[in-house]
């Protein structure tokens, strides 16, 4: 495909001596602009994502996102399921943080039915998110370091996150897909030994994974000199682009909704919000959005850690106790935000007070918003930076789709 | 091959001797680099999987041994595959090229005194020659030119040859040219190895083959073979860099510790065991290197290259000719001129390096 702006080629052009003397004339060389297309195969593109690139030699000129391959009609599904059997929907949209995803619902449509779970199941949930957040944000900065062309790490991480997988199939059967997080409770209560075996884990992670992460790749020079210049995205277009989570805390601002709109008790939790510090370059690199990321784990870390405190002091209790046998909010809608892992993920439910099925569901999903800002970052960048690009927006196409 | 000529029996016609001469080292040397490589793979991936806290290979033989036997096998058997529009003979040159690049270069290397298949005058040049050949089958030219750094150790030498190289490093670690003119020698050593790790296309400078980006580069148009050539190609490099990188600044043949009793057991030299166990100690640090160092993207990569690597070797070269020139600094430092004057009261004359060097600056 040609650029509009090629020039006089494929018209007849003059004969005058432009002839090189080896067979081929200097005005046939191609110096046009191609169309690169990057994806929906290529391994790096984290998904089924085709990349439209406009390439001037090794530079991109301009860069325009594709996506679709992976939409399955979630929200059409959901008008005609009941409320409860959304919930498995959910989790194959964001299928690398389902916890999240899951909740997320959960509190909406427990916001419809105006109904709170019982403070051992919110409990259980943040341990259940926070665990989930370590475990997306594993596969995030590891596959982040496979782009880079760093395996090790990922190997590492992976292995960390397969702890976590471990504790969720032991409590509920699932290592992906989990079902977990119901209107009013979560479908199992955790098993024996679980406070337990998660201390030991996170101990583990703590001592080990955590700083040998940081000593590996992120204080790696060739890292940072891959990194710390490239995507900036300055905190206007960060706000105006409606990124959230890590990727606008990258840029700056801390804002984070497990404090600005706290659900599930976050309220009454300890912990940070992590903001990128442009400590190797501008603020706002995909090293920032990627620190972020690194020391959220930390940070969240921490949140299971008190929230094992409490589990410990508290009586065992019924997880089902508050799920209704019969979901069937009053005419009403809500707009339900949480915090996933990939930032702020919002359902907008609407209940028409006739029948057991949502009139509508409408997910407000952070990779979408993370993939609209894509162009905007990818003009000017060489194509091996795009790779470096896409990894640091840490976007699931199973989200941004649904 | 002198060596293998008086070993035949001297009844046998000179013709047969010759050429019998000829013929047992080259197929001694090709089985050895043919074979390397599936000890090398083999090696890495169990090298990989202890960084990365898992196993690696363990199901095909014991410890899985076998596995990069296995598959050897089912590479030659696969078939091969073109694609469509391109050019056969060349698709089909241009393993054989970087094939042929990786063993040429083996030929000048010493593995002892008697052991090299030939000792030819211009053997440095000869290495960097035949080295860029595979570079040319990956059409990236360019990288031979970062080699000038070797002219500072072919100054102090005086020759071209690999063996009067590893000669004048006689005597133990300290006559190695690694720890010779500090400041000077040891620079030139990590230069000569990052660009050998550029020419192999090992990490940090894969960029041919960067996985994320190009999807394993050209690796993907090759099936079968022609794949396994490429890959042999790329594993005999990374011996033949370290090997160079050896008899250059690790003394070759010589033993850490001037001892007969390490050099020799009995009449058998222990040559080649030490040299081949410096090029596999290198071997293990490039594929340490692998799985840990991120990549560089290709500009930093030419950057690095150009603006870094070759400046500060044409500034060592040129140092090095300057304090080659100097009396006092003719033989090193005062720091590792002291090894040079035991020499020389062991001797009794001017020191084995001067004697080389000497020797060395009539023409050949």
């Amino acid at each position: 495909m040609r650029h509009p702006s090629g020039g006089p080629r494929g018209s007849p052009v003059s004969t005058e001596a432009m002839s090189s003397g080896f067979g081929w004339r200097v005005d046939d060389l191609d110096t046009d602009e191609m169309i690169l297309n990057m994806g929906p195969q290529h391994p790096s593109t984290h998904g089924v994502l085709r990349l439209e690139l406009r390439t001037d030699g090794e530079v991109v000129r301009a860069a325009r996102p594709h996506i679709g391959y992976l939409h399955r009609c979630f929200e059409k599904h959901a008008e005609n399921v009941d409320y409860p059997g959304v919930i498995p929907y959910t989790d194959r949209m964001d299928y690398v943080a389902s916890m999240g995803n899951s909740l997320g619902y959960a509190l909406a449509v427990e916001g419809l039915l105006k109904i709170e779970p019982s403070p051992y199941v919110q409990t259980i949930r943040v341990i259940m998110a926070e665990l989930q957040r370590i475990a997306s944000h594993c596969v995030a900065v590891g596959t982040y370091g496979m782009d880079i062309g760093a395996f090790t790490p990922f190997l590492h991480l992976l292995r960390d996150r397969e702890k976590i997988l471990d504790m969720f199939e032991w409590t509920c059967g699932a290592r992906l897909l989990y079902n977990y997080n119901w209107v009013g409770g979560v479908s199992h209560d955790l098993p024996q030994g679980f406070i337990k075996a998660c201390r030991q884990f996170l101990r583990e992670f703590e001592a080990i994974t955590y700083p040998e992460l940081i000593d590996l790749l992120l204080k790696n020079k060739i890292f940072i000199k891959r990194t710390a210049n490239i995507g900036v995205c300055p905190v206007e277009v960060a706000v105006s682009y409606d990124l959230t989570g890590p990727n606008l805390r990258g840029s700056g601002p801390p804002r984070d909704l497990r404090k600005d709109a706290p659900y599930s008790g976050y309220d009454s939790y300890a912990f940070e919000v992590c903001v990128g510090k442009g400590e190797f370059g501008p603020l706002g690199s995909c090293f920032d959005r990627n620190w972020v990321r690194t020391v959220e784990m930390a940070e969240s870390a921490k949140i299971v850690h008190q929230a094992l405190d409490r589990l410990e002091k508290m009586e065992r209790a019924d997880v089902h106790e508050k799920v209704p046998k019969r979901v069937k909010p009053p005419k009403s809608e809500i707009y339900s935000r949480s915090e996933a892992p990939r930032g702020q993920l919002g359902y907008y439910v609407v209940a028409d007070g006739i029948g057991v099925n949502p009139y509508r569901v409408k997910v407000k999903s952070p990779c979408f918003t993370a993939m609209s800002v894509f162009h905007v970052l990818a003009r000017g960048m060489m194509i091996a930076d795009i790779i470096a690009l896409i990894g640091s927006l840490d976007v699931v196409l199973g989200e941004i789709d649904r | 091959m002198d060596l293998f000529f008086r070993l035949l029996p001297e009844a046998w016609p000179d013709w047969l001797r010759v050429a019998l001469s000829a013929t047992i080292p080259a197929v001694l040397l090709l089985t050895f680099m043919a074979l390397g490589p599936i000890v090398y793979v083999y090696v890495e991936r169990k090298i990989a999987g202890f960084m990365q806290d898992r196993l690696g290979p363990t199901r095909v033989g014991p410890y899985g041994l076998l596995q990069t036997i296995a598959d050897a096998i089912k590479l030659m058997f696969k078939e091969a595959i073109y694609p469509t529009g391109a050019d056969k003979k060349l698709f089909l040159i241009a393993p054989c090229l970087v094939v042929l690049g990786a063993f040429l270069a083996m030929v000048v290397i010493p593995f002892g005194g008697k052991a090299q298949v030939a000792d030819l005058n211009v053997g440095l040049f000869y290495v960097v020659a035949v080295s860029s050949l595979s570079t040319v089958g990956l059409i990236m030219a360019g990288w031979a030119s970062n080699n000038k750094i070797l002219l500072g150790i072919v100054m102090i030498v005086g020759s071209l040859s690999l063996r009067d190289i590893v000669i004048a490093q006689q005597g133990g670690l300290t006559h190695w040219f690694l720890f010779r003119y500090f400041p000077l020698m040891p620079v030139a050593f990590v230069i000569f190895f990052t660009a050998g790790l550029a020419e192999c296309n090992r990490t940090p400078f894969d960029i041919p083959e960067a996985e994320s980006e190009l999807v394993a580069g050209f690796h993907t148009e090759y099936s079968g073979f022609f794949f396994a050539m490429f890959f042999m190609a790329e594993y005999t490099e990374m011996f033949v860099i370290s090997a160079v990188a050896s008899v250059l600044f690790l003394g070759g043949y010589w033993s850490p510790l001037p001892n007969h009793w390490l050099q020799h057991i009995g009449p058998i030299g222990l040559g080649p065991v030490w040299l081949i166990a410096k090029a596999w100690f290198l071997v293990f640090v490039m594929m340490w290197l692998r799985w840990t160092l991120p990549r560089l993207r290709v500009d930093q990569l030419m950057y690095v290259a150009w603006k870094v690597l070759l400046p500060i070797s044409m500034v060592l070269v040129v140092a090095v000719g300057g304090l080659l020139m100097m009396p006092a600094t003719r033989n090193g430092f005062i720091w590792d001129r002291r090894a040079a004057l035991q020499e020389a009261a062991r001797t009794g004359h001017g020191g084995m390096r001067v004697r080389v060097f000497r020797s060395g600056a009539r023409t050949r």
